[in-house]
C-alpha cells in the first residue's frame, strides 16, 4: 500500500533543509596534529593525564588497528576516508572550569540554543522544563560540564567525564572497560580505543535506582575532527538507571566521523535503560556534508534477571553504521531494542541489533520500524542467536519498513540462529502481529488495525521518550506520530 | 579484520586438474561458456563461510577431495541400478533416466513423449548445435554462483525439453536420477525446460544414490516459462546419506506465467538447493515451497533468490525444515523487489520444527525493496513441538510418539499441499510417512 499523504508531509516537514542545529561556535580551540600515530595517541593520553596502563592499552589498540581492514560488508557507500586527514583531539582553549561561570560564555550560548539544561539552579527553581535530568555535555573531545554530580553522590552514583573517572575510580574503570567491547572488536571499536576522548562514566551501586535520569549531550563543532567518545556504565546489583544521549553537529560540506563505543554492564536484578535521539547533521539533499555515524554499542546482561533495553530514535547522519547488542549471558535476563529509523535525501542507515541468548530463560525482543524517504537506503540487518545451552530462550522480533517515493530502498537482513530445540523465536515482518490482544483491545474500542498497531508501537517507544529533555522529546514525538501504514516486511 | 589468502585446498586443486583433464573431451563448437564458468571458479575458489551466500554452509571445507566426473555407464549396470529405484515408482509419466548423470536412451520413454513435447539429450545438441542452447542460464545472478558456474564448467549431460506454445500436456516428464559406484564420483547435469506461450506442463525430478559413498552430484534445471504459461515442478532428494549434493533451478518467467515448485528433502549428509526466479513479466506468479527432513549428521539448505522485476509479481514462498539429531537446517531467501516493479506482492515463510536439542537451524529470511506500492513480508519462527498440542493429541490416547509423529506431519504437509498432481503428492506424502515409520 503507497503511503498516504499525511505521512509524505510529515516526513517532508523534518526534511533536511531544516536541520535546525547546523550553526557553528566560533571558540578558540586547542587541537592535536591531523593524522593519526603513536604520538597522536601519547598525545591525547597525555592531555588527559592519563595513567600508564590505560597509554598501553591505547597504543596496544592502535598497533592492532593498523593490521585490520575497514568493514565492507553493510549496506553503505562511501568514500575512501582518509585517516590521516583528521584531528583526533579537539577541545575549547580554556581550562577545564570548576564552575559554570568558568565555562566559554559561547559554549554555554551552544547549549542554551540547542536546549540542553546546564544550568542546575534553573532547573531546580522550575524556570526551565520541570523534569531534573543531569547532563554530562561533551564539545568535541572533551566533557565541559556534568551536572547534578553533588546530588547524584549522595546517592552514590558517580556520574562523570570517563576521563576523570580513570583518576577517581581506576579500580572500577579498569575492570570493566573494554570487557563488553573488547579492544579488538571491530575496526572502528578498535580506532576508539586508541584514540576516545571523552565520555560518560555512570556506576549506579548495588540496589540504587537512580535519582533522576541521566544524559549526555554530544557536539561535534570543530571542522575535519572526529568524535571519538566512550561511554561506560554499570549497573551494579538490584540498581536501575535510565541513560539518555543526544547529538547533533554544525552544517558542513564535508563529512566528520563519529565513531563511538557504549558498553554497558547489568550485574544480578540491575536494570539498564538506553535512549538515543542520534540527530547528527545529515548532508544536504545532494548528499554533501554529514556525519558518517559508526558506532559499537553493546550491553551485557551479565546477571542473573538482569535487563537491558535500548530505545533509539535516529534521523541524522549521513551514514549510520550501528548495532546495538545485548548478550544475555545470565539467567532470565532480557534485552529489548526498539527502533525508529528515518532517513531522508541521500541518507544511508544500516542499523538494528543483535540479540545473543547465552543463559537459560532468557528473552528479548525486537522492534524495528524504518522509514525510508527520498533517495535514502534504509537496511535493518539483526541477529538473533541461542546458544546450546540457552534452554528455554524466547525471542520476538518485528521488523517493518515503509517507503515514500520510489526513488529510495528499505531492507532486511535478518539472521536467526537456533542451536536447541526449546529455544522459541518468531520473526513477525507483518504488522498484524505484534500482540494480538493489545490490538483486539484497541480495535474494539473502534480503533482500525492500522491505528491499534500505531498506537502499540508508539507506545512501547513513548514512556522512554518523554523522559528527554524536552527540546529532544518534541523531535522525536514528530517522528513516531508518523503513521506506520502500508508497512513492508 | 585484516586480508586473508586463501591457500587453495587439494579439492580445489584438484578440480583444476579435473577440468584440464576434461577439456580435450569438449565439442570444439560449443554453445556454452565452460571456460568464462571456470574462470569464475578459479578466481572465487569453493566458498568457505567468509562468503555471505555460503555463511552456514562452508563448502571449502565439506568437500574434501575433487571426486572424479562419472563415466558413462554400462549397459547392464545402467539396467540393475534403475531396477531398484523406487523414487516416484508408481507414478504414470513418461521417464527420462540418467545414470551417474549420464542420460540412457535403453531406459528412458524418449520415444514415447507426450504430444507437443520434444526432447533433445544435450551431448547431442552440443555436438550438433541447437537454438535453445540460447536460452541456457535464464537468470543473470546465477553467474555469480559458484556451483552453477562449476556445473556449466563441468556440464556432462542433460536435455533440453521443449513444450510446443498452446500445448496442454497432461503426462508428466519424469526425469529420474540414480547414482551408483563403488569410489565417489560427481555428476553435472543441465535439463532446460522451455515452456511455450500459454503451454502447461509437469516436471518430476528424483534424486536417488547410494549410501556410504561420497559421491558429489551437482544438477541444475534451467527454466524458460514464456507468456501465460505454467510450469509444475516437483523434486524429490533421497540421495545417499554421504552425498554432498548441490542442485539448482534458474526460472525465468513471462508475463502471467505460472510457476509451481516443490522440493523434498531426506538425503545426503551436505545438501543445497538454490532456487533462482526472475519475474521478467508483468503479473507472473510463482509458488515454491521446499521441505526438508533430516537427521544425525546431515545438513540440509535452501536458497532462494526472487528477483521482482515486472509489475505486479506475486511469489509465495513456503519452507519448512525437520530437525532431528544433531542436523543443521538453513534456510536463506532473499526477494528483491526493483523500483519498476510496483505491485508485487511477495510473502516468504521459513518454519522449523527442531525434535532434539542437538539439531540446529540457520534462518536468513532477506527483503530488498526499492518501489514503494508493494506489499511484501516474511517470517521465521523456530521451536520444539507444541507441548499443548502434544498433550492434546496424548489425552485422546495417543502415545507421545505418534502424536509428535502427526505434529510432525501435519507440519511438513503444508509445504506439499501445492503439489497439484495427486500421484506426485500422494508419492511425497508416502516418503514423509517413510520417514517418521523409520524414526520409530
Amino acid at each position: 500500500m503507497p503511503a498516504v499523504q499525511e505521512t509524505i508531509d510529515r516526513v517532508r516537514s523534518i526534511d533536511l533543509d531544516q536541520y535546525k542545529y547546523g550553526f557553528e561556535t566560533v571558540i578558540e580551540m586547542e587541537k592535536s596534529e591531523k593524522g593519526l600515530s603513536e604520538d597522536i595517541v601519547r598525545f591525547i593520553s597525555a592531555k588527559k593525564g592519563e595513567p600508564e596502563w590505560l597509554l598501553e592499552w591505547r597504543l596496544d589498540a592502535y598497533r592492532r588497528w593498523l593490521t585490520m581492514k575497514e568493514p565492507a560488508w553493510a549496506r553503505v557507500e562511501y568514500d575512501t576516508i582518509d585517516y590521516n586527514n583528521l584531528y583526533y583531539y579537539a577541545a575549547p582553549k580554556r581550562k577545564s572550569p570548576e564552575s559554570l561561570d568558568e565555562i566559554d560564555p559561547e559554549i554555554l550560548k551552544t547549549y542554551e540554543k540547542l536546549g540542553i539544561p546546564l544550568r542546575e539552579v534553573e532547573v531546580l527553581e522550575g524556570i526551565a522544563p520541570e523534569r531534573r535530568v543531569a547532563v554530562d555535555a561533551v564539545f568535541d573531545s572533551v566533557s565541559v560540564a556534568t551536572t547534578f554530580k553533588k546530588e547524584l553522590a549522595k546517592a552514590g552514583v558517580i556520574f562523570m567525564p570517563i576521563s576523570e573517572a580513570v583518576k577517581e575510580h581506576p579500580e572500577l574503570v579498569k575492570k570493566y572497560l573494554g570487557s563488553v567491547v573488547p579492544v579488538t572488536d571491530n575496526f572502528f571499536a578498535t580506532l576508539n580505543s586508541a584514540v576516545f576522548s571523552d565520555g560518560s562514566f555512570v556506576y549506579i551501586p548495588p540496589g540504587v535506582r537512580c535519582p533522576m535520569e541521566l544524559s549526555t549531550y554530544f557536539r561535534i563543532n570543530e571542522r575535519d575532527t572526529g568524535q571519538f567518545e566512550r561511554t561506560l556504565i554499570i549497573a551494579d546489583k538490584g540498581s536501575y538507571v535510565s541513560y539518555l544521549e543526544g547529538c547533533t553537529a554544525p552544517k558542513r560540506d564535508d563529512n566528520q566521523l563519529h565513531a563511538a563505543v557504549v558498553e554497558l554492564v547489568a550485574l544480578d536484578d540491575a536494570e539498564i535503560k538506553y535512549s538515543t535521539v542520534q540527530n547528527w547533521y545529515p548532508g544536504d539533499n545532494e548528499g554533501k556534508g554529514g556525519i558518517y555515524n559508526f558506532v559499537t554499542k553493546r550491553g551485557d546482561c551479565r546477571g542473573a534477571r538482569s535487563k537491558i533495553s535500548w530505545t533509539q530514535v535516529e534521523t541524522g547522519s549521513a551514514i549510520t553504521w550501528k548495532y546495538p547488542s545485548c548478550i544475555l549471558r545470565g539467567d532470565d535476563s532480557r534485552g529489548e531494542f526498539y527502533s525508529i529509523a528515518v532517513s531522508n535525501g541521500m541518507q544511508q542507515v544500516d542499523s538494528g541489533t543483535k540479540m545473543i541468548h547465552l543463559g537459560k530463560n532468557t528473552t528479548s525482543r525486537i522492534i524495528s520500524k524504518g522509514i525510508s524517504a527520498g533517495r535514502s537506503q534504509n537496511t535493518y540487518r539483526g541477529l538473533v542467536s541461542a546458544h546450546k545451552k540457552a534452554k528455554g530462550a524466547r525471542n520476538f522480533t518485528n521488523c517493518d519498513s515503509l517507503l515514500i517515493g520510489d526513488q529510495c530502498g528499505a531492507h532486511t537482513v535478518p539472521y536467526i540462529e537456533s542451536k536447541n530445540a526449546s529455544a522459541v523465536f518468531e520473526h513477525e515482518a507483518t504488522t498484524s502481529k505484534i500482540s494480538e490482544d493489545q490490538k483486539f483491545y484497541c480495535q474494539q474500542r473502534g480503533l482500525s488495525e492500522e491505528e491499534a498497531t500505531a498506537l502499540i508501537v508508539n507506545g512501547f517507544v513513548r514512556d522512554v521518550l518523554q523522559q528527554l529533555p524536552m527540546e529532544f522529546a518534541v523531535e522525536a514525538q514528530k517522528l513516531i506520530s508518523i503513521s506506520l501504514e502500508g508497512s513492508v516486511g | 579484520m585484516a586480508d586473508i589468502t586463501n591457500l587453495r585446498t587439494s579439492a580445489e586443486t584438484g578440480l583444476s586438474n579435473l577440468f584440464e583433464a576434461a577439456r580435450k573431451s569438449f565439442a570444439t563448437e560449443e554453445k556454452i561458456s565452460r571456460e568464462e564458468a571456470f574462470k569464475f571458479f578459479e578466481a572465487t575458489g569453493l566458498p568457505s563461510r567468509r562468503v555471505e551466500a555460503f555463511k552456514y554452509t562452508d563448502l571449502r571445507a565439506a568437500i574434501v577431495e575433487a571426486a572424479h566426473p562419472a563415466e558413462v555407464p554400462s549397459a547392464e549396470t545402467a539396467k540393475s541400478t534403475v531396477a531398484s529405484a523406487k523414487a516416484f515408482a508408481g507414478v504414470e509419466a513418461v521417464r527420462l533416466t540418467f545414470v551417474n548423470g549420464h542420460l540412457v536412451d535403453a531406459l528412458s520413454d524418449l520415444g514415447s513423449l507426450p504430444e507437443g513435447v520434444t526432447v533433445t539429450p544435450l551431448t547431442e545438441a552440443l555436438t550438433k548445435g541447437n537454438p535453445l542452447l540460447k536460452a541456457l542460464g535464464p537468470v543473470e545472478q546465477t553467474r555469480e554462483n559458484p556451483i552453477y558456474q562449476l556445473n556449466t564448467a563441468f556440464l556432462a549431460d542433460g536435455a533440453l525439453i521443449s513444450v510446443a506454445a498452446g500445448a496442454k500436456v497432461e503426462t508428466p516428464v519424469h526425469l529420474r536420477f540414480v547414482g551408483t559406484g563403488a569410489t565417489a564420483f560427481s555428476t553435472a547435469t543441465r535439463v532446460l525446460v522451455s515452456v511455450g506461450e500459454g503451454a502447461e506442463f509437469s516436471l518430476f525430478e528424483t534424486h536417488e544414490g547410494p549410501n556410504g559413498l561420497a559421491y558429489q552430484p551437482n544438477d541444475a534445471v534451467d527454466a524458460v516459462i514464456a507468456d501465460k504459461a505454467t510450469l509444475r515442478h516437483t523434486r524429490l532428494n533421497r540421495e545417499g546419506d554421504k552425498a554432498i549434493a548441490l542442485s539448482t533451478i534458474a526460472a525465468r518467467l513471462g508475463a502471467e506465467a505460472n510457476l509451481e515448485s516443490v522440493n523434498l528433502v531426506f538425503g545426503g549428509a551436505l545438501s543445497r538447493h538454490q532456487i533462482y526466479l526472475h519475474f521478467a513479466g508483468e503479473n507472473a506468479n510463482a509458488i515454491v515451497n521446499g521441505a526438508a527432513m533430516l537427521g544425525d549428521g546431515q545438513l540440509a539448505d535452501s536458497t532462494l533468490l526472487a528477483d521482482h522485476a515486472a509489475v505486479g509479481g506475486v511469489s509465495r514462498e513456503q519452507f519448512k525444515t525437520v530437525i532431528d539429531g544433531d542436523a543443521t537446517g538453513v534456510f536463506q531467501g532473499k526477494i528483491i523487489v526493483r523500483q519498476i516493479a510496483q505491485q508485487t506482492d511477495g510473502k516468504m515463510k521459513s518454519d522449523c520444527l527442531l525434535l532434539t536439542d542437538e539439531g540446529q537451524m540457520m534462518n536468513k529470511p532477506e527483503l530488498e525493496i526499492f518501489a514503494d506500492d508493494v506489499a511484501c513480508g516474511h517470517g521465521a519462527t523456530c521451536g520444539a513441538p507444541d507441548e499443548e498440542l502434544l498433550f492434546y493429541l496424548m489425552a485422546r490416547g495417543l502415545p507421545k510418539p505418534i502424536a509428535e509423529s502427526l505434529l510432525v506431519q501435519a507440519f511438513i504437509g503444508e509445504a506439499l499441499e501445492s503439489v497439484t498432481h495427486e500421484g506426485a503428492r500422494d508419492a511425497l506424502i508416502g516418503e514423509v510417512e517413510a520417514w517418521l515409520r523409520a524414526r520409530g
